[in-house]
């Protein structure tokens, strides 16, 4: 999130597009309700189903899945069309003036410089045009045909509304209204929020839906206002903090890079890493990069990191492809290519696509060792469970390891919330039997590791037995000591870069701010974004001072928000270019002549005066972006793609199957269906009741909501001969599932392209361990198939067929 | 008579019911002096509270556990109810339906509780202790790192990659667990390692 | 010990110290089968449950924190093709969101759910039907009780219900149904379900707090087009202690079936004195069979001249089904 939850009661505009909050976010949604209930908002939802979000909305709009990206430049080309652009936000906080390489274009829904054989593009054409002075040349007039602007205007010129009727299946009336009810939001006192989750990402071109909002949102003058952002609910309590402390495989904590095979030693790796302002007095942030990476260093291998190993580079691993993320690792797995596996609190064969490929992939790995407060069906993927889990027990020599954790109410530490608060919580119940802590599972399993290698030596032993471990309990660190390790401390003096001679942190002191990390080697810090949740002061993460002066949700003094306790990002530009806030009635800060301050920290320096920096002080051109440069696999600007399991051809180019630079392997090709076979779109998702696969293990929730069902329209119940109730078989090209049958007027077929397309709503729930009764994961049907950029797989728009069960099926 | 009574169910209580009457219309009913008025004891007495954070979604709604015995005064304490921390700005003591029931996860009854481990072709877990686990996991890492490691790549760089032993990190647990998580997978060479932030 | 304090809110933290109840056997206004009507010495503030449909999203957490806080447990069904789990309101289930879809005259879709469970009636048609002395009693904030220890499980209160609200427990053989958590506003707190309700769909407080808050809504709901939009609060019954805001308040049998106008039956109304055997035993000497079984199930309650009696009225009387309700 942009914002916060608790700042979406300041908006005047709630779009819910691509989630489904009130179902699967129901305290968060309480703010829309506030929002409805004290400034008269109003609630529009977008989603093929009508939800429970959609059951209190004012307007709600059906729309194809998979198809989001037609919907949004749609409403951009009918925002400019019709003047709905905040002016002044547009030319001076966005790219719209900037100068874009002359050779770039686009044809047939394709930008240039794709290379089909290799299934990727060649990206040069998609950058500024930069004058000698190595600053980007601007048209501040709006008139250079390679402006940003006029390149904008001219890719969504073809979504008109009969256009995006026709992919999207939305009506022409309802989608017209509401893009009028967001074009009111382009006034500077108008304001627009986005509340989006997996109904987004999870599409082959996912990251593509998500830009295509956040440039609507850039239109309209909506980012860095309160009431208005990007905001992402997320799923987890804690995915936020596992991405920000860097646990995927090609990061580092505080959204640093892994680097590549290619960056041979730290001077090459920091050399692409400048990040040089593209105007002049611009703040571009990341130009500290090596204060941060350096610190992260240190935190790792303490002394033995120094200036002339390059700071232990050689023992970071270094990266050959983009990188190992999950679906490959699965696949690798699949292909005998993996040995050993972790999985820590995850239940991954309910979790990624195509259950039966999860299980063979298992089925190869000689080791798998399962962390986890609950029974998982991965720990018991050989374990046969009839038609829920068909496998044979004697076949599978995967040795598995499975091993009782704590949960959150057996132990200390913080989780970060989709607004980035970080949250600390405190032990109250002993844990179960033998149940122990992940750190002491993790901290035991290190140091016989460790020792190991001490005693008999081995493979790059440095990176294990140099690692920093300066824990009282080497077999248990506590939270504490590793949160002050994220936060990071002095290692030595930390001098003021003003005055060499003053020093501003002592040796051995909690850092306050990451302004005081250095490149040096005088400062460590784990996670440099994280830097202030632990200072000299105490624990800021226990904070629990919920006054809020301004009363703009902003709560300063409750837990702490990275960064430097922040809670909406890009503040600077709620105002205007002299400081003032577009609407005085929703002031977060201001320029009060001397410095910037009001009630939230500023996202630019405090003495920074207007004008003078652009409010964007992350990327080097200090403004938003409508079109992303070389930023985006899959093009500068969003572009219509169809999932790659579609009933109807893409308009732009029929031809083109799903998203041209999406990764796909070579087995998972021949495993996507085709819409003669499989004639109906399916899509996943949530249910309030329960959460993931964790809590049909819970009396209550199983009570609540006890077993499988798939949601379809009275059409095509009727078409197929399916009554309420009914149990019913769905397939895939990938597999079979037999769920109960809800027939519902909340889905309703669309017309695409003329024809009636039929969407079969399947939820995530269900497994063969736990209280509710024994069902399937909706993985069991969906393709191996991710983002072209992140990898996420396409859940939310794939191809079955449905049919009626015949008899009951016994397990 | 104005009354339903199609009601098979009204039917039969209708019975009894009739019964009951006669028996007090009898006289029987009024020997039995009636309890007087009351409400259930307030179960929430004499507990530990602590804060909490709720464990499911990153709305992050603020608990409070209701425990009987406090862990810091050294005892042991059994978690007998959650509610919504009604300080707590985001959700203001509310709670979704999984959040008002997470008491219920707490004491599911399929918590791991013990260590074990399946066997090549077996078709149960047996048990298995702490240390002989995790001695067996620190020896398969040790000898699958020595076998796959790749220190250097072919143009002679030093890479440290390992490939053949993968991690899947939580997505509840917390940002210190987290760190420890980070910084042994890393310094093992790992880069099969993400997380559930795509699904 | 400090004497809580009658409850405002729901949105508190509940104490974890002992107090003394603000609900006392000396608050109860009616009882149950009892001549003589009690004569308290102090009126409690009335207190009210406000349900606004139009913000209830259908989550549930209502019924999850029900079953929490009064540690029920209602049995795991199938699913049926409905969102409604359990089906029915159950002897271990007080609460239960209620789905319907309607389609409107101007041709828009609604989704409209109802949260189901006792009214509260400032009139309670169980309580006039209730034959048990001092089973069903009604405090003199609003709230309508059930004393479990007198309770027959005869089955009366749910045809004095005009909601059909209270269901018999098969295995205790009693009647329950929703306290109004009269646990937690005995101690000054609010029911479970509005405290956890995310939305605040539901509310609670005083009833004329709660009647002004409904104002409020309504005319929020009317700035969006919901003409009809109103406050659900029966006279019929003598107004109930669980209102309803409806946007459609001139239809509410649209959600799921809530009563137009909610009244006692008469033949209930007329159970009065010796009239209330006469009309019972008129009702039919019908089935006994496993509801006499519930009756003698509870022998700390049962004398053996009870069962005596009670075998010569099987004998004399005709049998049946006796399944619960």
């Amino acid at each position: 999130m942009t914002n916060s939850w608790t700042d979406i009661k300041n908006t005047d505009l709630v779009v819910i597009m691509g989630g489904n909050a009130a179902e699967a976010h129901p305290c968060g949604f309480k703010w829309v309700t506030e929002a409805k209930a004290k400034r008269g908002a109003k609630l529009i939802v977008v989603d093929p189903r009508f939800t429970r979000s959609a059951s209190v909305a004012d307007y709600y709009a059906p729309i194809r899945p998979g198809t989001d990206i037609a919907w949004l430049m749609g409403v951009i080309r009918w925002c400019i069309e019709n003047d709905k652009v905040q002016w002044d936000y547009v030319k001076n906080y966005t790219n719209a003036t900037y100068l874009v390489n002359e050779d770039f274009g686009w044809e047939d829904g394709l930008f240039t410089g794709y290379d089909p054989e290799t299934r990727n593009y060649d990206q040069s054409s998609w950058e500024y045009q930069i004058g000698e002075d190595g600053f980007v040349r601007t048209d501040p007039t709006l008139q250079d045909p390679h402006c940003v602007w006029n390149l904008l205007k001219a890719h969504v010129d073809v979504y008109t509304p009969e256009f995006v009727e026709n992919v999207c299946g939305t009506p022409k009336d309802r989608y017209l209204k509401i893009c009028e009810m967001i074009g009111e939001t382009s006034a500077p006192d108008k304001v627009m929020t986005s509340m989006y989750a997996l109904g987004w990402t999870q599409h082959s071109k996912g990251s593509q839906n998500i830009r295509g909002m956040a440039m609507l949102q850039l239109l309209l003058g909506n980012i860095g206002l309160a009431g208005g952002g990007m905001n992402a609910l997320r799923g987890h309590s804690n995915i936020q903090g596992l991405t920000d402390v860097g646990l995927m495989s090609n990061l580092i904590p505080g959204y640093l890079a892994i680097p590549r095979e290619s960056e041979t030693d730290y001077a090459t790796y920091m050399s692409t890493r400048g990040n040089k302002p593209l105007f002049p007095n611009q703040m571009s942030y990341l130009q500290n990069y090596g204060k941060f990476m350096v610190s992260f260093m240190k935190a790792m291998w303490g002394d033995k990191a120094t200036a002339e190993n390059g700071w232990g580079y050689d023992w970071l691993p270094k990266l050959d492809i983009a990188q190992y993320d999950a679906l490959r690792m699965f696949d690798m797995m699949a292909n005998g290519q993996v040995n050993l596996y972790f999985c820590q609190g995850f239940n991954p064969l309910l979790a990624f696509p195509n259950r039966a490929k999860m299980t063979e992939a298992f089925g190869k790995l000689k080791l798998l060792v399962v962390m986890d407060p609950l029974e998982t069906e991965t720990a018991a993927f050989w374990e046969n469970h009839g038609i829920y889990n068909d496998v044979d027990p004697a076949q599978i020599q995967t040795e598995v390891l499975e091993l009782p954790t704590t949960c959150f109410a057996e132990d200390d530490g913080a989780t970060v919330n989709s607004g980035r608060w970080l949250q600390w919580h405190w032990k109250g119940a002993t844990p179960p039997g033998e149940a122990k802590t992940d750190t002491w599972i993790m901290a035991n399993v290190f140091q016989r590791l460790r020792k190991l290698y001490a005693e008999e030596g081995g493979k790059a032993p440095e990176p294990i037995l140099n690692l920093a471990w300066d824990y009282a309990d080497p077999e248990e660190p506590t939270a504490e000591e590793l949160a002050r390790e994220l936060n990071g401390r002095a290692i030595g003096p930390v001098h003021d870069p003003a005055d060499p001679a003053k020093v501003l942190v002592e040796p051995g002191k909690q850092l306050s701010g990451f302004g005081q990390l250095r490149d040096d080697g005088s400062t460590m810090a784990g996670c440099w974004i994280y830097t202030g949740c632990w200072t000299e002061d105490g624990n800021m993460m226990a904070r629990r001072d919920n006054s809020d002066p301004g009363d703009m949700g902003t709560f300063q003094n409750w837990s702490f928000s990275w960064p430097a306790n922040r809670r909406v990002l890009y503040n600077r530009a709620s105002c205007d270019l002299s400081g003032k806030p577009w609407d005085p009635t929703r002031k977060l800060i201001e320029w009060d002549g001397q410095k910037w301050a009001g009630f939230d920290v500023p996202d630019i320096a405090v003495t920074a005066k207007p004008g003078e920096v652009g409010p964007f002080i992350m990327t080097p051109e200090g403004t938003g972006r409508f079109f992303s440069r070389r930023l985006m696999r899959d093009g500068p600007f969003p572009s219509h793609m169809e999932p790659f399991e579609s009933p109807v051809e893409n308009p732009l180019n029929p031809a083109m199957r799903g998203n041209p630079v999406a990764r796909m392997f070579e087995g998972d090709l021949a495993q996507l269906g085709d819409r003669s076979e499989f004639p109906f779109v399916a899509t996943s998702y949530r249910l309030t009741e329960h959460f993931h696969y964790w809590t049909k293990h819970n009396r209550v929730n199983a009570v609540l909501q006890p077993e499988f069902f798939v949601e379809i329209s009275e059409e095509l119940a009727a078409e197929r001969g399916i009554a309420k109730g009914d149990r019913v078989r769905v397939w895939s090209k990938r597999g079979q599932v037999w769920a109960k049958a809800l027939v519902t007027r909340r889905i309703r077929p669309l017309i695409c392209d003329g024809k009636p397309v039929h969407v079969v709503g399947i939820p995530i729930h269900w497994g063969f361990k736990g209280a509710a009764r024994k069902g399937f994961g909706s993985n069991t049907l969906g393709p191996f198939v991710g983002d072209a950029n992140i990898e996420t797989p396409e859940f939310k728009a794939y191809l079955v067929n449905i049919e009626r069960a015949e008899g009951e099926v016994m397990a | 008579m104005t009354i339903d009574l199609s009601r098979r169910g009204f039917l039969a209580l209708a019975g009894t019911g009739v019964a009951t009457t006669t028996l007090g219309a009898m006289g029987f009913g009024a020997a039995e002096a009636a309890e007087a008025a009351h409400v259930r004891p307030f179960k929430l007495v004499a507990t530990t509270e602590t804060r909490n954070i709720c464990t499911y979604c990153s709305v992050a709604c603020g608990i409070i556990m209701y425990s009987k015995g406090d862990l810091a005064a050294g005892e042991t304490a059994e978690l007998l109810h959650i509610e919504g921390d009604a300080d707590h700005p985001t959700n203001r003591g509310t709670l979704c339906p999984k959040g008002a029931a997470l008491k219920d996860y707490v004491r599911a009854e399929t918590r791991l509780t013990r260590p074990r481990y399946r066997a090549p072709g077996a078709d149960r877990f047996q048990d298995i202790g702490w240390d002989e686990a995790l001695d067996k996991i620190a020896r398969a890492l040790k000898d699958d790192r020595d076998a796959n490691l790749i220190e250097k790549n072919d143009k002679g760089t030093t890479v440290n990659r390992w490939t053949t032993t993968g991690y899947l990190a939580a997505s509840a647990t917390t940002n210190e667990t987290a760190w420890l998580t980070y910084k042994t997978v890393r310094a093992m060479g790992i880069v099969g390692f993400d997380n559930q932030a795509r699904v | 010990m400090t004497t809580a304090s009658e409850p405002t809110t729901a949105i508190a933290n509940p104490p974890v110290e002992a107090l003394e109840s603000n609900l006392l056997p000396s608050d109860v206004v009616r009882i149950s089968a009892t001549r003589s009507p009690p004569q308290p010495d102090r009126q409690l503030t009335k207190v009210a449950k406000l349900i606004d449909v139009s913000k209830c999203i259908g989550c549930k957490a209502c019924q999850s924190a029900c079953i929490e806080w009064n540690d029920t447990h209602p049995e795991l069904e199938a699913n049926v093709g409905l969102y409604e789990n359990p089906h029915d309101l159950t002897p271990e289930m007080y609460t239960l969101m209620r789905f319907t879809e309607y389609e409107n005259p101007e041709g828009d879709f609604e989704w409209l759910i109802r949260k189901d469970g006792c009214m509260h009636c400032e009139d309670p048609g169980c309580l006039k039907a209730c034959p048990a002395p001092g089973a069903i009693v009604q405090y003199s904030n609003g709230i309508v009780d059930f004393i479990s220890e007198n309770c027959i499980g005869c089955g009366y209160c749910v045809t004095g219900c005009p909601f059909n609200v209270p269901r018999i427990h098969k295995t205790a053989h009693v009647a329950k149904k929703c306290t109004l958590c009269s646990d937690r506003v005995a101690v000054g707190q609010g029911p479970a379900c509005a405290k956890a309700c995310p939305t605040q769909a539901i509310v609670f407080g005083t009833k004329e707090e709660m009647t002004a808050h409904a104002e409020e809504r309504i005319a929020d709901l009317k700035s969006r087009g919901y003409e009809n939009a109103g406050l659900y609060d029966p006279p019929g019954v003598g107004g109930t202690h669980v209102m309803y805001v409806l946007h459609h308040a001139d239809q509410p049998a649209l959600y799921a079936g809530l009563p137009e106008d909610p009244k006692i039956a008469p033949v209930v109304e007329g159970w009065k004195g010796p009239a209330k055997t006469v009309g019972l035993a008129a009702i039919g000497l019908a089935a006994v069979g496993a509801a006499l079984h519930g009756l003698f199930g509870r022998a700390n309650v049962v004398e053996p001249s009870d069962e005596t009696a009670a075998e010569k009225l099987v004998k004399s009387g005709t049998s049946g089904p006796g399944e619960g309700a």
